[in-house]
């Protein structure tokens, strides 16, 4: 019977469903992976190639003076430096913040019905309504162009976003574990690191990883707060537009470079990523 | 082990009360059955005798010790959770091992310990698994071990047996029941089924909307229910209820089914010495009969107290070792329980005697036994 429906299924599905399904797939793959592939190869292109017609798929003589270039003459080498220390620190510490405030959410119900949304609000508020009185506090607490008050500034940025996760993900594991944990002898602190936390581990990795991407590509709070020391990658790319025209090789060099720790980050933690997505929709 | 004692315990939720005023004691090494319909207060109660929940009045003892204000570690009680709350990140050996290792106990003792226990349940071959690796009986029994382990004061179960399948359910029963006789603890244990609470407990305590509605012996309950709710709790099939009329001439008093001079009216004589003075003359009163005490009618006559019917049987429910016929008594539905093999066709008219020495008398007002 079962053959039957499958062989009868297949029989209804035209050909001409599966051309379409095929064609929009990579339609979409091209959308994602061409812009991808032509920052790379013009990251190792002669300046003579770049605007070439017909386009230059592959250059007959690829080179890395712009790598060298972005990183060194244009200070891009620091800026990578800049962003690995902030995002690293500032995820590090959202995370852990954000994962004990989940909990009291979601455990103790503290600050009533409202407190856990009012606190996802926050993501909302656009950052220009922001920056200013930031910035001034900033100012007198010497805390501008500070790795320090960059970090503060994005901790408190991404802690919404791991707060929410996090606490999505604690409504959801049973509270009966941590119950039996109380009665058979652990503190609530005990309870907290030793059961829920390494049971909420794919849900923390999952809000570390868009913690630290959020940091990563942020722009305008770094543009604003940091000038010649902490500043970092993404405010570095203005500097490859200017009067004499864009540097395209060394914009798309640092591009490519950048990629380099979210790919490392994603591969480490693909599988965790994945469960901590789907936030335990199944129950094991 | 350790006596418990509760008094006058009230829990509410959100100003809905969930446990009205509970007095309740439960003797050292006791096997108490808390058992109740969904919503009743009975896991409200073990968890507030565990500590997972704060109480709005009244004092929890355990062994002569308030534990009010103690937190769950500290009351020296054990629990077994419906959903067997094993920790999936450790093993069998460490989820046994947990509350030892909290304690800091020396790590030979734990080996030893967890050794026992896990010999006890007849899981020692399982100590290196995971519980994703186990069935839902091996899941209990590692549930139960990691209780056995701490030599609790008190066990605490909620409702351990109702995630697992017929069979097992029995044979697990079984096995809580050896326990006990084993290691005698105290032993609270709640359930919404009525056989586990009959076959599991030394005293039964039937909740109903927050408040104990009776306790005693299960035959205690079962042969002599206070209430109409516990005498249609208990019992499966549950037993009849036949709204009647009380009739005294004298000594003597019958209950009247059916309206007065109608072809369906029956007259039931009560056994001597069965009405209470409380009961008056013509008052409304319910009869209940347990299907078991409506049988085929054996011999000439029926026994001293029984009152033969001849019945017209509408129709037959077979289990198996004895089958349920529903005849009408009265103008009411009334079941019979037969033998297998003494069935009989529906239509077809047979003799019932029904033993009233058995039968229960209700106050259709208040509910209570007469």
């Amino acid at each position: 019977m079962a053959t039957t429906t499958r062989r009868s299924r297949s029989a209804r599905r035209s050909p001409g469903f599966d051309a379409l399904r095929i064609a929009f797939m990579a339609l979409f793959l091209l959308f994602v992976l061409l812009p991808l592939y032509w920052m790379v190869i013009t990251s190792i292109k002669p300046t003579s190639d770049y605007l070439v017609v017909p386009p230059v798929w592959f250059p007959a003589q690829p080179t890395i003076v712009h790598y060298t270039a972005a990183l060194f003459s244009y200070r891009g080498l620091q800026a990578l430096v800049n962003s690995l220390i902030i995002a690293s620190a500032s995820t590090v510490l959202s995370t852990i913040f954000g994962t004990m405030m989940a909990y009291s959410l979601a455990r103790f119900n503290t600050g009533g019905q409202h407190l856990a949304f009012w606190v996802l609000s926050q993501r909302f508020l656009p950052p220009v309504a922001v920056i200013l009185p930031i910035f001034l506090l900033f100012r007198s607490w010497h805390l501008y162009d500070t790795h320090v008050g960059l970090i503060l500034a994005y901790t408190f940025m991404t802690l919404p976003l791991t707060v929410w996760m996090m606490y999505a993900y604690f409504r959801q594991l049973p509270k009966s574990l941590e119950e039996a944990a109380l009665v058979d002898g652990l503190s609530r602190w005990q309870s907290l690191w030793m059961i829920a936390v390494p049971l909420a581990a794919p849900g923390i990795v999952a809000a570390a990883v868009f913690a630290f991407i959020a940091v990563w590509t942020e722009f305008f709070f770094a543009l604003i707060l940091t000038s010649r020391y902490a500043f970092t990658l993404p405010t570095v790319f203005r500097a490859f537009l200017g009067f004499q025209g864009a540097q395209y090789g060394e914009a798309c060099a640092l591009a490519t470079t950048s990629l380099v720790p979210s790919i490392i980050l994603g591969m480490l933690v693909q599988r965790h990523l994945v469960r901590g997505l789907t936030l335990g929709a199944i129950r094991g | 082990m350790a006596e418990v004692k509760i008094r006058a315990l009230e829990k509410n939720y959100a100003g809905v009360p969930a446990v009205r005023g509970v007095d309740l004691d439960i003797a050292d090494g006791e096997f108490t059955v808390l058992v109740g319909p969904s919503g009743c207060g009975k896991s409200t109660l073990l968890r507030s005798i565990a500590g997972l929940e704060d109480i709005n009045s009244g004092t929890i003892e355990i062994g002569g010790e308030v534990v009010n204000e103690m937190r769950p570690r500290d009351r020296d009680v054990a629990m077994v959770f419906q959903d067997y709350a094993l920790y999936p990140h450790m093993t069998v050996e460490g989820n046994i091992s947990l509350s030892l290792r909290a304690r800091n106990t020396p790590k030979r003792e734990i080996e030893e310990r967890v050794r026992r226990a896990a010999g006890m349940l007849g899981i020692g071959m399982l100590l290196k698994r995971y519980p994703r690796q186990l069935s839902g009986g091996q899941r209990q029994r590692v549930a139960i071990g990691r209780a056995i382990v701490r030599n609790p004061r008190v066990f605490l179960f909620d409702e351990p047996l109702s995630n697992l399948d017929a069979q097992l359910r029995d044979e697990m029963r079984g096995e809580l029941k050896r326990l006990h006789r084993e290691i005698s603890t105290t032993m609270i244990y709640v359930t919404h089924d009525q056989i586990e609470a009959m076959t599991l407990a030394d005293r039964i305590v039937l909740m109903r909307e927050g408040r104990i509605e009776q306790q005693g012996s299960p035959l205690e309950l079962f042969e002599q229910p206070a209430t109409l709710f516990v005498a249609g709790f208990l019992g499966s099939p549950k037993m009849t209820f036949l709204k009647g009329r009380l009739e005294r001439h004298g000594d003597t008093a019958f209950v009247i089914l059916g309206a007065a001079g109608s072809d369906v009216a029956v007259q039931l004589p009560l056994p001597t010495g069965r009405l209470s003075t409380a009961a008056n003359d013509r008052a409304e009163v319910i009869l209940g009969i347990r299907p078991e005490h409506a049988s085929r009618a054996t011999g000439e006559r029926p026994a001293s107290g029984s009152v033969r019917v001849n019945a017209v049987i509408d129709f037959i429910q077979p289990t198996g070792s004895r089958s349920y016929a529903t005849f009408d008594l009265g103008g009411q539905a009334m079941l019979a329980e037969l033998q297998a093999h003494d069935v009989s066709q529906p239509g077809e008219t047979i003799a019932i005697d029904i033993n009233l020495n058995r039968a229960s008398l209700f106050d259709p007002m208040s509910g209570k036994a007469i």
